[in-house]
């Protein structure tokens, strides 16, 4: 067998159009669902709420957000696994730098108070 | 040329985790069922999360290690509307705009897929319309804060790093934005003069019929949409 018939033989699910066709209400429901999280995310804003409460119901908003987004607008739901993971799995090595940076920067503000504060 | 796959590519790849071994194992390509196109968008996808990661990252240093105040978000976005102060509703206004482009993408990909070509191309442009409108906006907030004296190493407001991370992370968010409000005109032209629907082949399309790339700028798009409830939440409302 050529390469190029392996080629062929490999590309023919796609042209066949493995195309997701999904009910239009499935998308008005996750917009609508969308405004109602991004009205709720202001309102912890408007409403002024302080503290653990605050930064719990900003971030819980935005993954929800996140995710409808991910799962639904852009397909990830229906995609095979191996596409998933290949780009769902690597931003959690973001998180990890994110950690590393926090006792980093927590160290450089105790740093900055120690040594220049009047 | 005798070159003979270790494992012949099935029609119908398995489900789950093991069509995820399988994929990952077999020979030729992992992503099934995926064209080129698609995978490589969702790659670049994947290093611009990097990017703005970094971005955020970044913010979240600068602001956890300084020791003056960091300016009170709420505050400086306010805006007077008829005598009252309402607290950061620019940018609330900006993510109710920037969602409604999504939904209407994500209808413009739907019509796509029913080779519609009219109402994908209309759907488009609307999108592209919604997102000028955000970086107007954006322009607007850049100008008045500069207004106000808000410069990248020092603000009236509090801690100095504000303006030079404001500026860094919404500019190349709103960059984004402008180059895909770009895109989506060109997509939008292409779809409205037929040119997926004729038997040729071009740089954005295999062949007659394929309406790929409306639902490969609709990944890119989507994304710039995601990419600001992270800025949303983290610099805006944290």
């Amino acid at each position: 067998m050529t390469q190029s018939e392996i080629h062929q033989q490999a590309a023919i699910p796609t042209q066949d159009g493995d195309h997701q066709q999904h009910p239009v209400r499935l998308y008005i429901i996750c917009w609508g669902l969308l405004f109602v999280l991004s009205a709720g995310s202001y309102m912890v804003d408007f409403m002024q709420l302080q503290g653990v409460l605050r930064w719990s119901l900003i971030l819980i908003f935005m993954t929800l957000k996140a995710g409808l987004i991910i799962a639904v607008f852009m397909h990830m739901a229906w995609e095979r696994l191996a596409l998933s993971y290949a780009i769902l799995l690597p931003p959690l090595f973001v998180l990890m730098f994110m950690a590393i940076m926090m006792f980093e920067s927590d160290y450089t503000v105790l740093t900055r108070i120690e040594e220049f504060s009047p | 040329m005798q070159d003979t796959p270790l494992k012949q590519p099935s029609a119908t790849p398995a489900p789950g985790l093991q069509g995820f071994v399988d994929d990952w194992s077999s020979d030729q390509r992992t992503f099934k069922k995926v064209s080129w196109g698609k995978a490589m968008m969702w790659i670049f996808l994947l290093s611009d999360t990097f990017v703005f990661g970094c971005f955020l990252i970044a913010y979240m240093i600068a602001r956890s290690s300084t020791v003056s105040d960091w300016p009170n978000a709420s505050e400086v976005f306010a805006l007077n509307i008829g005598g009252t102060d309402w607290p950061l509703i620019l940018i609330a206004i900006m993510t109710f705009v920037l969602i409604s482009s999504s939904g209407t993408m994500a209808m413009a990909v739907t019509c796509a897929y029913r080779r519609a070509r009219k109402p994908t191309a209309l759907l488009m442009v609307a999108t592209a319309a919604l997102g000028a409108t955000f970086v107007g906006m954006q322009v607007f907030e850049w100008s008045k804060l500069i207004h106000e004296g808000v410069r990248p190493w020092a603000n009236p407001f509090g801690a100095e790093q504000f303006g030079g991370i404001f500026f860094m992370i919404t500019g190349f968010h709103g960059t984004h934005v402008s180059i895909g409000v770009i895109f989506l005109l060109i997509v939008a032209r292409k779809v409205w003069n037929g040119e997926f629907d004729r038997d040729e082949r071009s740089w954005m399309c295999s062949g007659k019929g394929d309406y790929e790339a409306v639902e490969i700028m609709g990944l890119y798009w989507h994304f710039v949409d995601l990419v600001w409830v992270f800025i949303f939440a983290f610099f805006y409302l944290w």
